[in-house]
């Protein structure tokens, strides 16, 4: 049967990126499909009428919603090559809950070190950091979270890195400074192929984003 | 190898409840655990570093947390009576529901209940928007999965039980058998179950629990 895939996206969204390294690393054939945030196409409505956003993950017609959920589909459909979750039962229920962790707190305490000012900006870095320090924590001396392979928790987790240079440029601090361990896993994670690929630039991120600083009066 | 299950949760939780339906469907003893969570254990504080919070299984020791993750290795645990399906496109399903349900769902019914002005009045519409779309899954099944108890019964089980007792204690109709046939017809049919009811606080119990906490919320300072 033939295998249809099309990806609707958004090139700088993180959760976005976990999709196409995901993809990358099963070398499934896809057509990606970029939407315009602020004037959603129908196909994007009508695939996810729920939450209307990206990304979405269309297989012989079906959608597929929430980076996480789709990851894991990609991972039980593709399940001949490269697998992302361990195969432990322990070891997948630690890797999902760091993936949830990550969701719970990187996002939102990211958002507020680039989208508020002053004080509640300070606050916002200090909480950045510790979630930081708690992956840190959690990676030990793995070179990868999944241990000594890439998998689902890492794939979830480096896209953050390409929205790195937009925080640190916005929020005046430097995360190698501080977390030097966090630092090493990514350029471990950059020499895969798959990941390189995915990741845009994080110099074309932050364009966009002071696009949208100066439109939020942040400028 | 003996087997060594303990669940760390609270009697009025609705996670905790879940794990506690998962583990006697599928027939694997444990020994639960009641935590005060103004007074948390030390176990738990050891085995929830991150989050602190119930419910967590203990399997031989190795600790899991989060309810959701929680049923996941619990089906993949103990292969019996399985609690998610098997094809993937169904799996991916459940799962997204089980997340609406617990990331959206939850906060807008919160909003809706406790929220002040125009957030509530927002909150109460979407709401009854999102309800409707989980109502729409059922689809003429008697369960979320088709015909007997699956992963999605068991994470709605707050809908079922925790929603109307909350709606009761502050006097709203924002969820009723009107409004939402189907949904009420899917209690019906889930309340038929012995375990089900097992695993739910009982109602007099919650309804008193609930009221309490409201008037303190209520008459806290703002």
């Amino acid at each position: 049967m033939a295998n249809e895939v099309v990806l609707l996206d958004f090139w700088p969204s993180m959760f976005g990126i976990r999709v196409r390294i995901a993809l990358a690393e099963k070398g499934v054939k896809y057509e990606y499909k970029e939407e315009d945030l602020k004037n959603k196409s129908p196909l994007l409505l009508q695939m996810n009428p729920v939450h209307k956003k990206i990304p979405v993950l269309i297989h012989n017609g079906r959608p597929f919603c929430e980076s996480p959920i789709i990851v894991q589909y990609i991972d039980e459909v593709w399940k001949d090559k490269a697998p992302l979750l361990p195969s432990d039962p322990y070891q997948r229920a630690q890797a999902r809950f760091w993936v949830d962790f990550i969701d719970k707190k990187m996002y939102d305490s990211l958002r507020k070190t680039w989208t508020t000012k002053g004080e509640e900006q300070e606050a916002a870095k200090k909480e950045f950091f510790e979630v930081l320090k708690t992956l840190e924590g959690q990676l030990g001396d793995k070179p990868f979270f999944g241990g000594d392979n890439f998998g689902y928790v890492d794939l979830s987790l480096i896209p953050f890195y390409c929205w790195f240079y937009t925080y640190e440029t916005c929020g005046k601090f430097n995360v190698e400074a501080e977390c030097p361990k966090f630092i090493a896993w990514v350029k471990r994670c950059l020499q895969r192929e798959t990941v390189a690929k995915a990741l845009p630039d994080g110099k074309k991120v932050f364009e966009f984003v002071s696009a949208m600083r100066t439109n939020l009066g942040l400028e | 190898m003996a087997e060594e299950v303990k669940l760390y949760g609270t009697w009025v939780s609705p996670f905790s409840r879940r794990i506690e339906l998962a583990l006697k469907l599928k027939g694997v003893p444990f020994e639960y655990m009641e935590e005060d969570l103004s007074n948390k254990s030390p176990e738990l504080l050891k085995y929830n570093p991150v989050h602190k919070k119930i419910p967590v299984l203990v399997h031989n020791g190795k600790p899991i947390a989060e309810s959701l993750v929680i049923l996941e290795y619990i089906d993949e645990t103990w292969k019996n009576n399985p609690i998610l399906p098997q094809d993937p496109y169904q799996r991916a399903m459940v799962r997204f529901w089980a997340k609406f349900i617990d990331e959206k769902i939850l906060a807008t019914g919160w909003k809706a209940n406790f929220g002040e002005g125009k957030e509530r009045e927002v909150a109460i519409e979407e709401f009854a928007e999102q309800m409707k779309f989980l109502e729409n899954e059922l689809n003429g099944k008697d369960f979320f999965e088709g015909e007997t108890i699956g992963f999605l019964d068991i994470v709605a089980n707050l809908i079922a039980f925790w929603f109307p007792v909350r709606q009761d204690a502050l006097g709203i109709e924002a969820f009723t058998q009107e409004k939402f046939p189907v949904l009420f017809k899917w209690i019906a049919n889930i309340t038929k179950i012995d375990l089900v009811n097992e695993c739910r606080p009982p109602r007099e119990k919650h309804l008193a629990f609930v009221k309490a906490r409201i008037e303190g919320l209520q008459s806290a300072p703002k």
